[in-house]
């Protein structure tokens, strides 16, 4: 279905990336946010704020971090369309609740501007060393979708896209941006609304005393319900059976846990999200994400300058993994080169998919900055040698 | 079985055991609470208080914390929503706002409530979100074993104070009034009726309502501190409770035998959080503003 | 605009630095077609009542976000200039508040300019477009925007109350430049005031 235009700022904006993550949210119908300020983050929930009540829904401030992750879920179950902005700190505070919405199968997103860790770290400047968290910093197995926008304008509208997968997939999904995007202010093409596709929420058909909240469609993906429709449903962070009753033993935790992994499956594959650039030739492939990807980009072209074969593949769902891209490339070029604004996240994904295949080289960044392009080029021309 | 005597809007099926059997699950029995538990006591109260106030059902739903009082969400026949350790109050609150038509009711202990919920807690009450806070308070943490609570009184033996308690423990309903809740009662197991008349007085009052009932835990607490069974707890309820309405809270502490002060303190009107919210964007923003559409068909 | 143009604006809390440094990107990117990327200084050099812009103007899209050596360098006050005035590229353009700005030495072959901007926004009777001042100061002496783009990047860029006074201000900044480019040229000193566009 199309937009709400009452959601959707249409015009030409110069916004930074946290405000057009905030229009990108509006437009993808999110009526219902619960945030705790945090730098370099609180931007998005402060444009929320502002623009809310002319929209028609409500923004909350809650009393931290732990209350703005678990009541953005309730809402969801109200029927809303909800999500919370967070950085650093915050985000640590949040996994509990990142886990009981992927165990309840809350469809809700998770927007972590990123700064430089661990602790309170660097609260004013980018990093991109949340990524593992974002995969793995709940308790349990389970599975999540974590997009990584590179400018202002996928801000805006990789946000709708993140809202949509979330519906589409019963999903909790990570929107990670860095400080740099975050506080980066470009052009931003706001379409009208009828060109923006938002996907609907797949509430149920059947009536009450047929349906089962967790029983799975053919995607694996069970429908949704919301309170007061008579329903009577019940959610639990226990393992559940379909029904969503309690049921703690071995055979439902199998089923259940792993359909929680199962069903994104397609994502990891061939609905992957990712920009590829001078493949077909390429020895020297440069994986990168967020802000990153930029900088690899300026890279990359002052390697081809230089006669070296380099391509680009930028991540842009980081999670789930691209796995069978990655390894596909790793059996035709000579070396991965992985710029990250960490000591090394994301390139441990490569490498496990590349298998030795192909040199996997990473080039760190603690945090605080962006990286020299040179210092991406350098690890090219050394990996191309 | 239809020939029970209270009016009742609901339909009771014909081998129903027991009035209450529409308000449970009943594939869900038997539940996992033992014997001489109160909590039970409390569902019973409430699924009166639900029947008295011919509450449409279908608009009621119970959010709850971890523990055993966590576990009702998962017995009352209600959308109903077990959520995380301390966080049903916030959950209940993007319930509540996103589908304000909702009777919104917290089902969850003290620990869950007042320890790593706390301040959650008050900052409900700050807001008055019309919420309605059942606070099943059986002085302990019993789920996990009989720990000390935030509420557990001076010198109780607990699995975590071997010795005796010796924190100073909360007096919650003065912790709710001074936090700004519009209703603050206390009751024991003992006082099944006035406990259910509470429950459906709060059913129909607006704002943060908050409603402790103290309730045995024969196995962990009881039995620790040599307090007795189930049975015991209720004649020392009887005992030691004392009937008054609009005692000032702060002369409402626990103590491990003393007097319980038990009765309604609390029953004021005050704006509730959507009150305030529409009253000051009104004012603010004028026609510009535009009444929260949060749950939506998309 | 040329292929990239690295730009500096540096002052202290309440100048208008961010609003100055956005108008001149929204020309670029909105009013002009080309692309522009504003980051702000975050950060302990964002403390202590300073307050820094950079802006990257360009012909293709930007890739590297941040600015270490810009062409152009504007400050507003004493600090911004000496914290920022070693890192202006050599024959850079170097803008000043001038009644806030002691100019003393500045790197070989940098070009400087001044505007008593605060006080020609005094004139208009409001010191907060000083800011604005300063952008048609800007544009008149660097020559790097259609003087048409900017303007309508500032009306696009404050409340309509205000659009008025700030085109005002605009105005006041352009006419200052263009006056004292003529100044310059006619005292012989032309050849420095080529653009950047030929620089």
């Amino acid at each position: 279905m199309h937009a709400d235009p009452k959601g959707v700022l249409t015009g030409v904006h110069f916004l930074d990336g946290d405000h057009a993550c905030c229009e990108g949210t509006l437009a993808a119908g999110a009526r219902f946010s619960a945030g705790y300020p945090i730098t370099p983050s609180t931007e998005v929930v402060e444009r929320f704020a502002w623009r809310i009540p002319t929209v028609g829904g409500i923004f909350i401030q809650m009393e931290d971090e732990l209350a703005a992750s678990i009541a953005i879920q309730g809402a969801v179950w109200g029927g809303a369309k909800a999500f919370t902005v967070t950085s650093g700190p915050g985000f640590s505070l949040m996994m509990e609740h990142i886990g009981y919405a992927a165990m309840t199968e809350t469809p809700c997103v998770f927007v972590n501007v990123q700064r430089g860790g661990p602790s309170t770290g660097l609260p004013t400047l980018p990093a991109q060393a949340d990524m593992m968290q974002a995969r793995w910093g709940s308790h349990g197995d389970y599975a999540i979708i974590a997009l990584c926008p590179n400018s202002p304008q996928e801000c805006f509208d990789l946000t709708i896209q993140g809202f949509n997968l979330s519906e589409e997939f019963r999903v909790p999904v990570m929107m990670m941006l860095d400080e740099c995007v975050g506080h980066m202010t470009e052009k931003v093409v706001i379409p009208e609304a009828d060109q923006i596709e938002v996907t609907p929420r797949r509430y149920t058909k059947l009536p009450p005393e047929e349906f089962h909240l967790f029983e799975p469609r053919e995607d694996l993906v069970p429908d949704m319900v919301k309170a007061g429709d008579g329903y009577r449903f019940h959610v639990t962070g226990l393992t559940h059976d379909e029904r969503g009753y309690p049921s703690m033993n071995v055979e439902t935790q199998d089923v259940q846990v792993r359909r929680l992994q199962d069903k994104l499956k397609p994502l990891a594959n061939g609905r992957a999200l990712c920009e590829t650039e001078n493949l077909d030739d390429a020895e020297v492939v440069v994986v990168s994400y967020g802000i990153t990807s930029r900088v690899a980009q300026r890279a990359i072209q002052l390697a081809r300058a230089q006669g070296i074969r380099a391509g680009k593949f930028r991540l842009i769902s980081a999670w789930p993994f691209p796995e069978q891209r990655i390894s596909d490339l790793a059996g035709r070029v000579k070396a991965f080169v992985v710029p990250e604004i960490n000591l090394g996240q994301m390139v441990h994904e490569v490498a496990r998919a590349a298998a030795g295949r192909a040199a996997v080289i990473p080039v760190s960044h603690a945090g605080g900055s962006v990286h020299n392009p040179d210092a991406i080029l350098k690890a090219i021309v050394e990996a191309a040698r | 079985m239809n020939q029970v005597t209270l009016e009742i809007p609901y339909e009771i099926p014909v081998d129903a055991h027991n009035p209450v059997e529409p308000f449970l699950r009943m594939d869900r029995m038997p539940h996992i609470w033992c014997p001489g538990c109160g909590i039970g006591t409390t569902v019973n109260c409430f699924t009166r208080a639900l029947l008295d106030s011919k509450a449409n059902l279908d608009k009621v739903a119970v959010v709850s914390g971890i523990g055993c009082t966590g576990r009702v969400a998962g017995y009352a026949n209600l959308d109903s929503f077990h959520t995380t350790h301390g966080r049903a109050l916030p959950f209940a609150t993007g319930l509540k706002l996103a589908n304000p038509e909702l009777q919104v009711v917290v089902y969850s202990g003290d620990g869950d409530l007042f320890a790593i919920g706390g301040n959650h807690f008050i900052h409900a009450a700050r807001r008055n979100m019309d919420l309605k806070v059942i606070c099943v308070n059986n002085l302990t943490y019993a789920m996990t074993g009989g720990q000390t609570a935030p509420t557990t009184p001076d010198h109780v033996i607990s699995a975590t104070s071997p010795y005796g308690v010796f924190e100073p423990s909360f007096n919650l309903v003065a912790l709710a009034e001074a936090a700004g809740a519009s209703y603050v009662a206390r009751w024991t197991t003992y006082h099944v009726k006035q406990l259910s008349r509470s429950m459906e007085e709060v059913l129909s009052k607006k704002g943060f309502c908050f409603i402790e009932v103290l309730s045995p835990c024969p196995t962990l607490y009881q039995r620790r501190n040599k307090m007795g069974d189930g049975l015991d707890a209720m004649k020392f309820y009887k005992q030691v409770s004392k009937i008054r309405h609009g005692a000032p809270t702060s002369e409402c502490a626990l103590t491990k035998s003393g007097e319980i002060v038990v009765g309604k303190f609390v029953d004021r009107d005050r704006p509730d959080y959507l009150e305030l919210l529409r009253g000051q964007m009104t004012e603010s923003l004028g026609d510009r503003y535009a009444e929260p559409e949060v749950s939506c068909s998309c | 605009m040329q292929l990239l143009t690295e730009i500096r604006i540096g002052g202290f809390g309440g100048q208008g630095v961010i609003l100055a440094a956005a108008v001149i990107g929204k020309a670029a990117a909105i009013f002009q077609g080309g692309y522009a990327t504003m980051t702000q200084s975050f950060g302990p050099e964002a403390r202590g009542g300073s307050s820094s812009a950079q802006v990257i103007l360009s012909t293709e899209p930007i890739l590297y976000p941040y600015v270490a050596h810009p062409d152009v360098l504007v400050v507003m006050s004493q600090a911004a200039y000496t914290t920022f005035t070693p890192q202006l590229k050599p024959g850079g353009i170097l803008i000043t508040e001038q009644e806030m700005v002691r100019v003393d030495k500045y790197p070989n072959g940098v070009r400087a300019y001044g505007v008593p901007a605060t006080r020609l926004a005094e004139e208009l009777g409001r010191k907060v477009v000083l800011n604005i001042v300063m952008v048609g100061f800007f544009g008149a002496v660097t020559n790097l925007l259609e003087p048409d783009a900017l303007r309508k990047a500032v009306a696009d860029s404050v409340p309509p109350a205000m659009q008025k006074l700030n085109l005002q201000a605009f105005d006041k900044g352009f006419e200052y430049g263009s006056e004292l480019i003529e100044k310059l040229a006619e005292n012989g000193y032309g050849e420095e005031l080529v653009s950047l566009e030929s620089a």
